[in-house]
């Protein structure tokens, strides 16, 4: 009789636990779920984990800025007004800035828009520098760390080295002030002075609103196979091509401009929304920066991207696996593009579709308006409590200095 | 310099308008890279060619593959006619091996597709495309029974050979009844034999008439003679009336799956004049402002989505225009309610099926004693649970049109001459080169044509090659009749 009821019971768990397992491969099937270097993190809850503590800059530093010009609230440096805006109705905001962790200075470098809109960086340096000088006076807690424990967001071409040319860039180096400090930027390049150790790397902002409202049925089939469009020669700034993007977009122009299986060109069709929709691998490549929002059009729109940027950091690098997300081809093998694309095996790209059809996954790239779990902003704030608790080496010791406040260009001393 | 940074994100707002910082803090440097910039200049216009690049490409190139490609890049860019104010910028110096600075634009040999790679690459997105429609697509799909109506005329196979592509790209398992009036004839047999698909063809033993009310009736008892052998054979699925020259998409097949027992939807009604003459185009446009451009048959619906009517064909800007019979040249006008609008579950049809509903009649009780049937909602008892399908017959899945040629306008055997043509009349623009000299049969043709001399000869020509030679006389009658049209038309 006892073994009898044994029996029974094993085989009632044997098919509760099968009934368990069909629906976690059936979930298995349309999704996979996303896990990083740093492990499963990406719906990691930072509430709890962090407190922050926001800084009362006066409007000249953020919000008079952008009354100037509206516009930053939509081109793809906006995350540093969004996050600034997160940041003040979030929980994990702190009014006591005794049991801060992380300190933040809403300084909106990137708003100084020319009329055509595209942000001017001369000014930066000075208006960080003069609000790192107005924190460090006024509190203590920039004077205790040096700014190790503060995080910025810098969300211009190459980050806190404030300038849109490259070799600009590197001459000027990262802010001296910020050598300590945790920079949150979109600009991400292996070996490279504007990226420094410690920092988190972010997605350009794009309109959620305006991608959802683009979006097509699910069952339109995908029947483009590669698809970019965008500048190929920068006529204005590069006329002879070699320069932008390293010659890599104009190597994808004159390789494949007569290929029937890249749809590529320089329009700008209303329905470009729709068209990455329909398209299988989406060409990302490098510009004057190696980043761009294209990435975070092709998550959001199921189509896996194809980075063509050497050395480049994407995104959470440490929470997404790029790797098996996204395709990575080095410039010099752009002539042979058509035959890697071809080659992947089919078992590789469906895996690949099915990690980009992710909620988690798309929801990360997003910067929506009010904040919703999982976003890009919470991804920042995991990346910062991931990074707690902090080393010996962030408070100084007293009548330590580091910092040198006289270094940099003679420009950058100047008050703002 | 002109400015074309409106557009790109990625781009940089000043080339060469900078306050150069750095430039103004180095006065011995600037003034010299100042020198070295005009003699480059001067250079280049003297050479008419910016030689400069050739000598960075050379000297600083990081890659290796510049030697073998920069001819290449020569062949690819035009020299600019404007010399950069710039001077070339430093090689690149910085750690890491991604350098900063002008690389070359690598460019294969033969930058063409490959076939293989381009055949490949469909087999991908086929794959692809199978894994979508089975993530998003119908879940449990069920097969789809399609009836059409059919007989051997001229313009058969035109229409049944676009039917027949349309339902072989259909993804679920689909039985096609084919019931041709007239007896099974070899023309259909032959048609029907290109697909693979399974086919019933079916024989209905009387003549298609050529008055055009008496077709739409007769195409109806045609179709209930299918929905017969439906229920005998208890053929599963749903059941669509397509009609051999209505245009149907894919996605009506896709939406027709979500039907429980009978669904409506909305029919475009391509009833365009062939051959309007210059007052019936007036009243045309006239009315044409008044109603939509597109005639649509299909269900009403209120706001919350429930059926509450029908939207049926308005005959009257048609009223003095409307064919009678076959190959009138005029436009064909479609029933109030076309058949083409409607789907059924063919258990609708069956004796006995569990959760039949008890407002569909009989099947065995319609069409007997000389019962018109003139749309499938006299398959009901009661019209009001007929579902609205497409969105609530927003959307617009199939077109019907009627385009026939004359009822005794006659077609080679299967559309292939065979024997070939004994006669061989040349056009008479035609320049043969040994073209004998006005035959006999010119003459008598020709005769013909001196009626009207503004009528274009190429269509006149053409009708007198035509092979079949019984059909001499009778000719000739259709080219005036057509010459008149077309004289008509010009006046």
């Amino acid at each position: 009789m006892g073994s009898g009821t044994w029996i029974l019971a094993l085989v009632v768990l044997q098919s509760v636990f099968d009934g368990i397992y069909g629906l976690e491969q059936e979930v298995n099937r349309r999704t996979e779920r996303i896990s990083g270097s740093a492990g499963d993190v990406l719906e990691d809850d930072p509430v709890g984990r962090l407190k922050v503590f926001v800084y009362e800059l006066p409007s000249k530093y953020n919000k008079k800025i952008l009354h100037k010009d509206p516009r930053c609230l939509n081109h793809m440096f906006a995350a540093e007004i969004y996050m600034h805006r997160f940041l003040l109705s979030s929980p994990v905001r702190t009014l006591n800035p005794e049991e801060a962790d992380w300190f933040y200075a809403p300084v909106y470098t990137t708003c100084d828009l020319t009329p055509s809109g595209l942000p001017l960086p001369f000014k930066s340096p000075r208006m960080m520098r003069s609000a790192i000088e107005l924190i460090s006076t006024n509190w203590p807690y920039w004077n205790r760390t040096e700014g190790a424990d503060h995080f910025f967001v810098v969300p211009h071409d190459f980050g806190a080295c404030f300038h849109y040319q490259e070799e600009t860039a590197i001459e000027r180096g990262i802010l001296q002030l910020l050598k300590r400090a945790t920079l949150v930027q979109t600009f991400g390049q292996r070996n490279h002075v504007c990226l420094k150790d410690g920092s988190i790397t972010i997605p350009p902002y794009a309109p959620p609103q305006k991608m959802q409202t683009h979006l097509i049925p699910p069952d339109t089939p995908r029947s483009i196979f590669v698809y970019f469009r965008g500048l190929f020669y920068d006529v204005g700034n590069d006329p002879e091509g070699g320069y932008y993007a390293r010659g890599a977009r104009a190597s994808v122009w004159e390789n494949f401009k007569n290929n029937p299986l890249f749809d590529i060109s320089t329009d700008h069709p209303t329905t470009y929304y729709e068209d990455m929709q329909r398209a299988v691998f989406c060409l990302c490549p490098l510009g004057w920066a190696p980043w761009s929002p294209r990435l975070v059009e092709a998550v959001v729109f199921g189509c896996i991207p194809v980075v063509i940027a050497d050395d480049i950091v994407l995104p959470f690098a440490d929470a997404i696996p790029w790797e098996e997300i996204g395709v990575f081809v080095a410039e010099e093998d752009v002539p042979k593009l058509d035959t890697i694309l071809t080659s992947i095996p089919i078992e590789v790209i469906l895996r690949k579709q099915r990690l980009l059809a992710n909620p988690s996954m798309k929801q990360a790239m997003l910067f929506p308006q009010p904040a919703q779990p999982g976003d890009a902003f919470h991804q920042i704030l995991n990346g910062l409590a991931r990074k707690l608790p902090h080393n010996e080496g962030v408070f100084l010791k007293p009548g330590q200095q580091i910092l040198n406040w006289t270094a940099g260009p003679v420009g950058d001393l100047k008050p703002w | 310099m002109k400015q074309t940074a409106g557009q790109h994100p990625n781009r940089r707002p000043y080339s060469a308008a900078v306050p150069g910082e750095a430039a103004a803090l180095r006065p011995p440097s600037f003034l010299f890279w100042s020198a070295v910039h005009v003699l480059c200049c001067l250079v280049s216009a003297a050479l008419g060619f910016r030689f400069s690049r050739l000598l960075f490409l050379l000297l600083f190139s990081p890659a290796s593959h510049h030697h073998n490609h920069h001819h290449h890049v020569h062949l690819v860019r035009q020299p600019p006619a404007a010399v950069i104010p710039f001077p070339p910028p430093p090689p690149p110096a910085v750690a890491g091996r991604v350098g900063v600075g002008r690389h070359g634009i690598r460019v294969r040999p033969w930058p063409r597709p490959d076939p293989a790679e381009v055949a490949r690459a469909h087999e991908i997105l086929v794959r692809l495309q199978k894994e979508q429609r089975l993530r998003y697509g119908v879940k449990d799909p069920r097969p789809v029974v399609v009836v059409t109506p059919t007989y051997a005329r001229t313009f058969q196979a035109l229409h049944l050979t676009g039917l027949l592509h349309s339902l072989m790209l259909v993804p679920y398992p689909l039985t096609w009844l084919v019931v041709e009036a007239g007896g099974v004839s070899n023309e259909t047999a032959a048609l029907l034999a290109h697909s693979s698909l399974p086919v019933v063809h079916l024989p209905f033993h009387e003549d298609m008439p050529v008055l055009w009310n008496d077709r739409h009736r007769f195409e109806a008892r045609m179709r209930l003679r299918a929905l017969r052998v439906i229920r005998e054979r208890r053929l599963d699925g749903i059941v669509v009336f397509a009609d051999d020259s209505n245009v149907h998409t894919m996605e009506l097949f896709d939406e027709i799956q979500k039907v429980q027992w009978m669904g409506a939807l909305s029919v475009g009604i391509l009833a365009h004049s062939a051959a309007p003459d210059a007052t019936a185009k007036r009243q045309q446009r006239a009315s044409e402002q008044e109603t939509s451009p597109l005639p649509i048959q299909g269900p009403a619906c209120n706001s919350s989505g429930q059926l509450i009517g029908w939207h049926t064909f308005n005959y009257l800007p048609y009223a003095k225009k409307a064919a009678t019979f076959v190959g009138d040249g005029v436009t064909v006008l479609p029933t109030k309610l076309e058949w083409a609008g409607f789907v059924l579950n063919s258990r609708l049809l069956w004796k006995e099926a569990e959760g039949k509903p008890n407002w569909a009649r009989d099947l065995d009780e319609v069409g007997i004693s000389g019962e018109e049937i003139e749309s499938p909602l006299d398959l009901l008892k009661d019209a009001s649970f007929v579902e609205p399908l497409g969105n609530c017959g927003k959307k617009v899945l199939l077109w019907w049109l009627r385009a026939e040629a004359r009822y005794d306008s006659k077609f080679p055997s299967r559309w292939v001459i065979d024997p070939p043509l004994e006669i061989v009349v040349p056009a008479k623009r035609t320049p043969w080169p040994d073209a004998p000299p006005d035959l006999p049969y010119q003459r008598i043709a020709n005769e013909g044509g001196h009626v009207e001399k503004h009528v274009s000869k190429k269509v006149r020509s053409y009708r007198s090659k035509r092979s079949s030679r019984n059909k001499k006389k009778h000719e000739t009658h259709v080219d005036t009749q057509v010459s008149e049209m077309s004289s008509a038309q010009e006046k």
